[in-house]
Formats: structure tokens, C-alpha cells, sequence
């Protein structure tokens, strides 16, 4: 076999790149905007009249909420679209043709989607820190949750790229599921304020463990203990990676 | 050792249909092989499956000995393909596309190398461009310098004339010509006779997922260099007369035609010859015609599945 074929996975990670930073006045500019309006509305004329969430002011408590909301959204985005296009427009014929193996595809189409969606991530929170008084407790597990978070969710992304055969399909998922079950989530309160039958069908919900564990990191409190979230962070990957392995291994939808 | 060899191929798509049964093929190293047929033959399908897009059903490959599952890294890495599709990345600029492709191939960055092929191809001016800019023909360019970025033993030319101005052809075949002299092995597929006739060593035919043929162009050619005279007699015969036997005469038309066959390329075609010796064993004819069976007859009929 020969060792991994590096400078595929290199100009595969470059050309998704170079896609991103071709637009990078909407890549950018979009989560800035959204993320002030949401400060704005949250924060400002909402958030002035509610009070401090386990004792963080409520300005400060969406900030987590705010960057899982972007980072799961653009990291399916960016994932599904990637390998999207050139099933679409025909391209994918070089990259079945060429000398990579599944490994090498997936590392370069989910490490390029999951890098763009960690920058937006680190730029809203850039954004945020312009409207409140930053405070990260668990650096390390932060980043550690980004990373891990995108790299799922770009999987993730990557397996509906594969699924979809229309453009129509490559929004559903991310409109009929993400976006409400990041929004019943927890982004913006925590899931402890519902009344107990609420809060017990809230635990069905994958993003709140998500949403916890990256708010523990920055707070030191969390709905769930940091262990469940990891654990449940964990499956999600282990099973987006399952379905990725069982596509390749079936050709499904790349080969005929 | 053939550089492609394939074995008893075949490939039947989810809907059922049968694009490919049981090929046998051997690809000669260096050589330029015309896959010749109709839409829908299985050309593409053949050339999918040696590149890896389409998986065979049964069967086996092997590029440069090296087998296109079991070893697919080293199968890939020699092989080069043009499809027949005019596919780009719109955004992206000639230069980083064909880059990519060379990346993509596991090589090292070569500017150098992508440079020339950019210049064989007039794409140099280009290369700054993106792909959306350009015309129909400069894509295919593009298509071509991408399947060349990583320096493949083999190149395969997925119908490549479709759709191409005069000037491009003429361009495409030089560099096919500059490619065999490297010692690239060429395979193209065409529905074009012409395109095979002008390029290729060996013609294969395939029609209905079969191979019906593989020739050497020149022996192609000579069966399309051959003519037949035929003479409308007079009074009909009942036997050519022995004096005429080696002529090869045929006597057909109840008695009434005298066939003549001849190499119209030999040096003599023995037409003189055959009239003096008419006029010695005093056989008169009334009319007399020429016949020629072109490549396109032979090709007609061989997809027709007649005799040619």
C-alpha cells in the first residue's frame, strides 16, 4: 500500500480553503453580523431584564450558546456542501480516479470544513468579547469542545453531502433538525430552568450535552456533568464516522 | 507485457442494464489504441472501470502489472484521464486546477513540469484565468493539461474530439503523437472512424459490451485499400477459363459478372494484365465498374453484427 498519500490530502484540504477564503467577506462578515444582532436582542434589550444564570450575567452566559450554534451550523454547511459540489458538477470523477484512499478524502474535505468553522467560531467569540467581559475557566477543554464538536459536525456534514441528491436536500437536514434542536438546545438558557418534563425530553436532545459541556469550559457549571457531555460528544463521532466508513465501503451514492 | 491488461470484464449497473460482457483486452506499451463504437457500446464504461470511477462486476485489470483493486495506488498513479464530460471548478484559476490535479496524484509540486504542459496546451497565457472565462475548447485544454499534471504512463482520451474546432484537433493529435514518443501508452475512445484511422496503431471495435475487434490499423487499412472490378459480360460463362485462374477471378450474376479484387496501394494492380488476357481468351464486356469498401462499410458492418 504505501504510506498515506499526504499532498492529496493537502490539495484537497488547500482547494476547500481556498473557497473559503475566496469569500472571506461573507465567510466573515456573516457570523460578525448575526452574532451582533443576537447580542443586540439577547443581550442588550432582552438580557437587561433577565437575571444572572447560575450567577453569570446573561450577556456573558449566551457567548457559549452563540459559537456551538455557528459551529455546528457552518461546520455541516461547509462539510456537506464540499463534497456536494463536485458530485454535482461532475468533478468528483479526479477524486475517485485519483490514488487516495477513503481516509485521505475524509481528512481533507472534514479538516478543511472543520478548520473554516473553528475560525467563525473563534471569531464570534472574538465579536463577543467586543460586547462583554470574557471569561474562559477551562481554556483548554474550550478548545478542546471546538475541535471536537466541528470535527463531528463536519463529519456529519460530509455524510448528508454524500446523502443528498438535490440542493433541496442539503438544506433540510441542517434546517429541519439542526437548527431547532441547537435552538431547544440550551444556546440561550439552560435547560435546568425548564419545568422537570421539558427538561427530561431536553436530555434526548444531542446538542444540549454539546452545548453543556462547552458552557462548563467557559463557566465551571453545566446542566449535565462534563463527563456525560463527553461521552455523548463522543458517541456522535464514533457514529458519524461508522456512516462515513459504511458509504466508502458500499461505493453508496460515489460509485456505481 | 501488455501495460493494460483486462479479463474477462463485465459490468451490469443497479438498473440492470448490461454495459460490459466478459472483455478481453490487451493494451501494448507505448502504443496508440482507438476504442472504436457506437454511443452506448460500453467505451466509457470500459475506461470508468479502469480508472476506478465505476466498479467492475467480474473481472480483473491490471495497469503495468499492478491490479486496479488489490493495488490501486500504484494503478492510479500511471494512469491519466480526460473524461469525456467538460467538468471544471468554475472558480478556480487554470493554474491552481492543474496543481491540484498533481497533488491529488500524491507528486511533489513542479512548477516547472506544470508549466510545460500549460505551453504544449496554449493555456500558458491562461493560466491566471479562472475557469468560468474560458471557452468550451480552452476547458478541454484544461482537461487534458489536469490529466497530464502528474506524468501518467498511460493517458486516456474519452471521446476527445467531441465538440472541438479544427485547430484544437490538429493540436490534441500532435501532442498524442509527442506523448507516444515519450512513451506514453494512448488509449482514446471515438465514434469518429476518421479520428481512429488518423491516430491510432490498433483499432479495437466494441459494440454491445463486447469487443468484435482488434486490428492492427494498417491491416484495417488494407482491407480498405482493396477494390473490386467488376465486368459485365457479354454472354455469360459458365467457368472462369483456366487460362484466366490466376487472376482469382469470382464469376457471379448467374454468370454474367466477372469480380476482380486488386490493392489499389500495390505497385502494380494488375488491371492491364487481366484486360489483355480478357482479350486473348476473347471475353467481351459491355460495362465494367470499380467498388470500394471503406472503413466505414467494414465498421457499419461489424456494429450491425454482419460479416464486413
Amino acid at each position: 500500500m504505501g504510506g498515506m498519500n499526504w499532498p492529496a490530502v493537502l490539495a484537497i484540504y488547500r482547494f476547500e480553503m481556498s473557497r473559503f477564503w475566496r469569500t472571506a467577506g461573507q465567510s466573515i462578515l456573516a457570523p460578525v453580523i448575526s452574532t451582533t444582532l443576537y447580542f443586540v436582542v439577547f443581550g442588550a434589550a432582552i438580557g437587561s431584564r433577565v437575571t444572572a444564570v447560575d450567577g453569570v450575567p446573561y450577556g456573558l452566559f449566551i457567548v457559549p450558546g452563540l459559537i456551538m450554534l455557528s459551529l455546528l451550523t457552518q461546520s455541516i454547511a461547509n462539510a456537506s456542501f464540499g463534497i456536494y459540489f463536485p458530485r454535482f458538477a461532475g468533478t468528483i470523477y479526479e477524486i475517485l480516479s485519483a490514488p487516495i484512499s477513503p481516509v485521505e478524502v475524509v481528512l481533507g474535505y472534514v479538516g478543511a470544513a472543520a478548520s473554516k468553522s473553528i475560525l467563525i467560531g473563534l471569531i464570534i467569540l472574538a465579536t463577543a468579547s467586543l460586547f462583554v467581559p470574557l471569561r474562559i475557566d477551562h481554556p483548554f477543554w474550550m478548545i478542546g469542545f471546538l475541535l471536537l464538536t466541528a470535527t463531528t459536525f463536519s463529519l456529519f456534514g460530509f455524510v448528508i453531502g454524500l446523502w443528498a441528491d438535490g440542493f433541496e436536500k442539503l438544506q433540510l437536514v441542517p434546517l429541519l433538525v439542526v437548527t431547532p434542536l441547537t435552538f431547544l438546545g440550551g444556546s440561550f438558557y439552560s435547560v435546568s430552568m425548564l419545568p422537570p418534563f421539558w427538561h427530561a425530553v431536553s436530555l434526548a436532545n444531542p446538542v444540549v450535552y454539546l452545548i453543556s459541556g462547552f458552557r462548563w469550559a467557559f463557566f465551571g457549571n453545566a446542566d449535565v456533568s462534563i463527563a456525560v457531555s463527553l461521552a455523548m460528544t463522543g458517541l456522535f463521532l464514533v457514529i458519524c464516522l461508522g456512516l462515513v466508513t459504511y458509504i466508502f465501503r458500499t461505493g453508496y451514492r460515489l460509485k456505481s | 507485457m501488455p501495460i493494460i491488461s483486462i479479463s474477462d470484464l463485465s459490468k451490469t449497473y443497479a438498473s440492470g442494464f448490461s454495459a460490459l460482457k466478459g472483455v478481453n483486452l490487451a493494451i501494448e506499451r507505448g502504443e496508440i489504441f482507438a476504442l472504436l463504437g457506437p454511443n452506448g457500446a460500453g467505451k466509457s464504461t470500459l475506461i470508468n472501470i479502469v480508472c476506478g470511477i465505476v466498479t467492475p462486476s467480474t473481472g480483473t485489470v491490471t495497469v503495468d502489472g499492478h491490479d486496479i483493486a488489490r493495488d490501486y495506488r500504484a494503478a492510479r498513479r500511471s494512469i491519466g484521464l480526460v473524461p469525456q464530460e467538460l467538468t471544471t471548478d468554475a472558480f478556480e484559476t487554470v493554474w491552481n486546477t492543474v496543481s491540484f490535479s498533481r497533488g491529488l496524484f500524491g507528486m511533489k509540486p513542479d512548477p516547472a513540469h506544470i508549466e510545460r504542459v500549460l505551453k504544449a496546451l496554449s493555456l500558458w497565457d491562461k493560466r491566471t484565468n479562472r475557469l468560468m472565462t474560458l471557452s468550451g475548447g480552452m476547458k478541454r485544454r484544461v482537461l487534458i493539461a489536469k490529466a497530464l499534471s502528474h506524468q501518467p504512463r498511460v493517458l486516456f482520451l474519452d471521446e476527445p474530439t467531441a465538440g472541438v474546432d479544427v485547430e484544437l484537433r490538429q493540436d490534441m493529435w500532435r501532442l498524442v503523437r509527442d506523448l507516444r514518443d515519450e512513451g506514453v501508452t494512448v488509449i482514446l475512445t471515438t465514434h469518429y472512424i476518421e479520428e481512429a484511422e488518423e491516430m491510432a496503431d490498433r483499432i479495437g471495435v466494441i459494440r454491445g459490451g463486447q469487443i468484435i475487434l482488434v486490428e492492427e490499423k494498417a491491416a484495417l487499412m488494407h482491407q480498405l485499400g482493396r477494390k473490386r472490378l467488376i465486368l459485365q459480360l457479354q454472354t455469360p460463362l459458365d467457368a472462369v477459363p483456366d487460362s484466366l485462374a490466376h487472376f482469382g477471378l469470382a464469376l457471379t450474376g448467374e454468370g454474367r459478372e466477372l469480380v476482380y479484387t486488386y490493392d489499389t496501394k500495390a505497385e502494380r494492380t494488375g488491371i492491364t494484365g487481366l484486360l489483355t488476357a480478357l482479350s486473348e481468351a476473347e471475353i467481351r464486356f459491355s460495362d465494367l465498374r470499380t467498388e470500394q469498401s471503406s472503413l466505414e462499410d467494414i465498421f457499419v458492418g461489424l456494429v450491425r453484427g454482419e460479416a464486413a
